[in-house]
């Protein structure tokens, strides 16, 4: 957010100017218990922020703030509940520039108090419980926390827009959001523990429920990590697997990458679309076993020779069977050389018969050999690719991923591989065919 | 997997050890003693004992498996732990007995394993032992004390002693897998311990203070505490299922990758498979400890990747037998490949000196230099390891027999002179007997 654009800079001023306004109009009439609770509640605050966790899409920041805020809604009513939010202030976070931590201030101020004036007029009972005021509260409560996650997620979700200057498009961030929406909620929960169990152990409370928080939230960061080492590693082999043929360097990871913008592009879920990225990857693995004299075989391939090429997703998938990935992965990986007519290996599956990751990675594959270099002709611009696609479009690929194709490129462009340099002693293993390339098929010896 | 041919058939009683036995045993009679009184006395409070009850049957439906085989039930356990320290259910004190603790814990597991048999997944009757043996325990030492008008009347009391029950509770269990583990996996006592705790700290603080948590809250809001408390241990259990899963998906897609080279026909077939496990075993032996454990069955099983980065492979792939500068660069090739992944650097490294001797040679005179002060930076313990299961693998291959194995390790011994580690060949000898005797 380092250049907000007018638009942006007059939302966050409003929001933190409304949330001004409704501080200041107190009233402010607290006995010197109530103070007390803020300022702890105040710390909680400040101390969940501090410890936000990063999320990976859109580098957003989300922490359990929820918690204190509802619990002071609860213990001191609207005001305390914004004075609480406004404690944000002092997140001990270095990454917000000082707009956003205005913006985040105000947004936390203002939610704290529309969630408490929620409370309030659904007549749930403020100040510290006993054990008639308890079951009361609990519908008011889940209304008021409700509304706090919903405002707080529109709130962010307006100033996204208006800096980023795009709609939360429905496939990339639909899940992630509704994860979130559930998470915030459940630590809204606790607002509810930290304020009943205020009654018995007093301002001990939030340290016990500080605990079970702090636990949840090491196990997420645990999930994170893993996974970012786990995604490192898988493209860390893929390169190993390519290491032989410096012509096809590169090649999983970018049809990795065009298998998901088509995926985006059709609006497929968010778990789908991590599986196909992973097949993308995976998808020529089977290539290690052929043997390698007919991969860099100059003439034209005999019967047996064709059949070892296309028997190469079978292999594939034997190596990737065991890893616990979608079905519909390993289904890619085996079809993606399959062709819309039926004249594809190794099944020679027709039109819907195909799965729909094969469908997919099959674009994305002969896209990216035809516009990388090859020892029988340089690499092909972006244009003639396209039109390539759209000549076998029906034939061998499904027109709706080549069209989807299409359209994802021509918003998001496509990084195309460097042409590859190779060492002196390097040029005696140079394939001289590739069987991803759908302008110029495997040439196979006619059999008599 | 060849071996799998040749596992003995054996009925469940068999496969449980004698330590299982033990815990499963006492667990047994504890509970047998514990329905008996509650039946000759009744059931007090009905209503609060049923719904503890679900709740701890729903946590072990939602039971999870942690990296490691590790069965864990925390919405169940935090549940049972909970209703032993129970002092006040809204305005009426909690009077049920210690015995009907074990009785409702009993029921409440049983009942959430159900399910689980349902599509097949047995139930652990260990792991359920020990966490009805730590509940047991609570309940014993605190129900009686649950209605002493001191705890009652004074917060602070009974808040530290609840504490200090459950923090003892899961100490309890922290020990007793522990000693499960030794039993299962031959692993040390003490570094099993140590391991246990250290993976099952941060779960294990999430359940403790949430079982306080419900007790406590359960005065002020009597039963919904139960409802409002899980929640947020499920937001953790969720997470944790998530991270348990791309953990196995991570060691899978590593065995599934480095299964390449066999297929390439660099390696001959479940070689990196059989060194993995092998040096796991050999590494379990010599107490190292988890993570660096995981660490060992990584480079394990892509020890041979830089073969992939060979022009022609080496016939039946057998690095034993190739020169030692090319297994040192096929070492290094590997490590490169793997250091890519800037997440896997201590793998990298010990792929990367897997084939350096134990001893430093004089090149003037071919024999070993000793340095007494250790001042020489050696290979680390799991390149060692590696050498020699690797080694040992590829003069057994898949094969058998005992007399081959026995071979193989008296050769291993003979190179303990200057290339392998004594310490580890006598790891990987005891592993093998082990096996041959199984076998037998």
């Amino acid at each position: 957010m380092a250049r907000l654009s007018w638009a942006a800079r007059l939302y966050v001023a409003a929001v933190v100017a409304v949330a001004g306004v409704v501080i200041a109009r107190g009233p402010f009439a607290f006995p010197w218990n109530s103070w007390r609770d803020i300022a702890i509640l105040g710390l909680l605050l400040v101390v969940s922020e501090s410890t936000a966790t990063r999320l990976s899409p859109g580098n957003l920041s989300w922490s359990a703030n929820t918690t204190a805020t509802l619990a002071a809604a609860v213990l001191v009513g609207p005001v305390g509940a914004a004075l609480v939010g406004a404690c944000t202030a002092f997140s001990l976070r270095r990454g917000p520039s000082p707009a956003q931590r205005a913006f985040n201030t105000g947004m936390m101020a203002l939610t704290a108090y529309i969630a408490g004036r929620v409370f309030v007029a659904l007549h749930g009972h403020v100040g510290v419980l006993n054990v008639k005021s308890f079951p009361g509260i609990i519908g008011p409560f889940a209304v008021a926390a409700l509304v706090h996650v919903v405002v707080n997620h529109a709130l962010l979700g307006g100033v996204l827009w208006l800096a980023r200057n795009q709609g939360p498009t429905r496939t990339s961030y639909a899940g992630v959001n509704a994860r979130l929406l559930l998470t915030d909620v459940g630590y809204g929960a606790f607002g509810l523990l930290i304020a009943a169990l205020w009654t018995v152990v007093g301002p001990f409370a939030p340290l016990l429920v500080l605990i079970p928080l702090f636990v949840a939230r090491w196990a997420v960061a645990q999930f994170a990590e893993q996974q970012r080492a786990y995604e490192a590693t898988v493209g860390a082999l893929c390169q190993a697997v390519e290491t032989k043929d410096f012509y096809t360097r590169g090649h999983s990871d970018r049809v990795s990458r065009g298998s998901v913008m088509i995926a985006r592009e059709i609006g497929m879920r968010g778990d789908r679309v991590e599986a196909i990225r992973y097949a993308g990857m995976l998808h020529d693995v089977g290539k290690l076993g052929v043997p390698t004299k007919v991969l860099q075989k100059t003439g034209k391939l005999t019967e047996e020779e064709y059949a070892a090429i296309q028997l190469h997703p079978m292999r594939g998938l034997d190596i990737v069977r065991e890893i616990g990935f979608l079905d519909e992965a390993l289904a890619g990986i085996m079809h993606h050389h399959e062709r819309i007519d039926g004249r594809g290996y190794p099944m020679g599956l027709a039109g819907d018969e195909i799965p729909e990751f094969a469908r997919v990675l099959a674009v994305a594959d002969a896209f990216d050999s035809m516009t990388s270099t090859r020892s029988y002709r340089g690499a092909r611009p972006a244009d003639e690719a396209i039109a390539e696609l759209r000549k076998w479009s029906g034939t061998q690929f499904d027109p709706a991923f080549v069209d989807a194709f299409v359209a994802a490129l021509k918003r998001e462009g496509w990084q195309r591989p460097e042409p590859p340099v190779l060492a002196a002693d390097e040029l005696a293993t140079v394939p001289a065919q590739d069987h991803d390339d759908p302008s110029a098929p495997l040439r196979v010896i006619d059999s008599l | 997997m060849t071996e799998r041919r040749h596992e003995l058939r054996r009925y469940p009683w068999q496969v449980r050890d004698s330590g299982q036995l033990l815990l499963v045993v006492a667990a047994g009679v504890w509970l047998v003693a514990s329905v008996a009184q509650t039946a000759a006395t009744g059931v007090t409070d009905p209503r609060v004992a049923i719904a503890f009850g679900a709740l701890i049957a729903f946590g072990e439906v939602l039971r999870l498996n942690l990296p490691g085989d590790r069965e864990s039930a925390p919405v169940g356990l935090a549940g049972a732990l909970a209703y032993a320290l129970l002092i006040q259910v809204g305005d009426h004190q909690a009077l049920h007995s210690a015995a009907q603790v074990v009785t409702v814990a009993t029921v409440g597991m049983i009942v959430g394993a159900l399910p689980h048999l349902a599509v097949g997944r047995p139930a652990r009757l260990s792991g359920m032992a020990a966490r009805l043996l730590c509940v047991a325990c609570v309940a014993y030492i605190f129900r009686p004390l649950a209605g002493n008008a001191a705890v009652v009347r004074d917060a602070g009391l009974a808040f530290s002693l609840m504490t200090s029950l459950a923090i003892a509770a899961l100490l309890l269990e922290a020990v007793l897998t522990a000693l499960l583990r030794v039993d299962e996996q031959r692993a040390r006592f003490r570094v099993a311990l140590v391991d246990e705790m250290r993976l099952q700290l941060p779960l294990g603080a999430a359940v403790g203070a949430s079982a306080l948590l419900i007790a406590f809250a359960a005065e002020v809001m009597g039963l919904a505490a139960l409802a409002v408390f899980t929640a947020p241990l499920l937001v953790t259990q969720v997470a944790l299922r998530r991270y348990a899963g791309i953990r196995a998906t991570y060691l899978q897609t590593v065995r599934a990758l480095a299964k390449v080279t066999e297929i390439g026909g660099y390696v001959e077939p479940g070689h990196s498979e059989r060194v993995s496990r092998l040096a796991v075993a050999v590494g379990r032996e010599l107490g190292i400890h988890e993570p660096q454990l995981l660490e060992l069955e990584y480079a394990a099983l892509m020890h041979d990747i830089g073969q992939l980065s060979l022009r022609d492979p080496i016939t039946g792939g057998a690095t034993i037998f190739v020169s030692p500068q090319d297994q040192q660069r096929i070492a290094a090739l590997g490590a490169d490949v793997i250091q890519q992944a800037q997440v896997l650097d201590s793998v990298a490294e010990i792929v990367r000196r897997q084939n350096e001797p134990y001893r430093d040679v004089d090149p003037a005179t071919g024999g070993s230099i000793d340095h007494p002060d250790g001042e020489r930076d050696g290979p680390p313990l799991s390149s060692r390891i590696i050498k020699a299961a690797n080694a040992f693998d590829d003069m057994v291959g898949s094969s058998l027999d005992p007399g081959r194995s026995a071979a193989a390790v008296q050769q291993l011994r003979l190179g303990t002179a200057r290339e392998y580690d004594p310490e580890a060949v006598e790891a990987l000898s005891r592993v093998v007997n082990r096996r041959s005797v199984i076998q037998m």
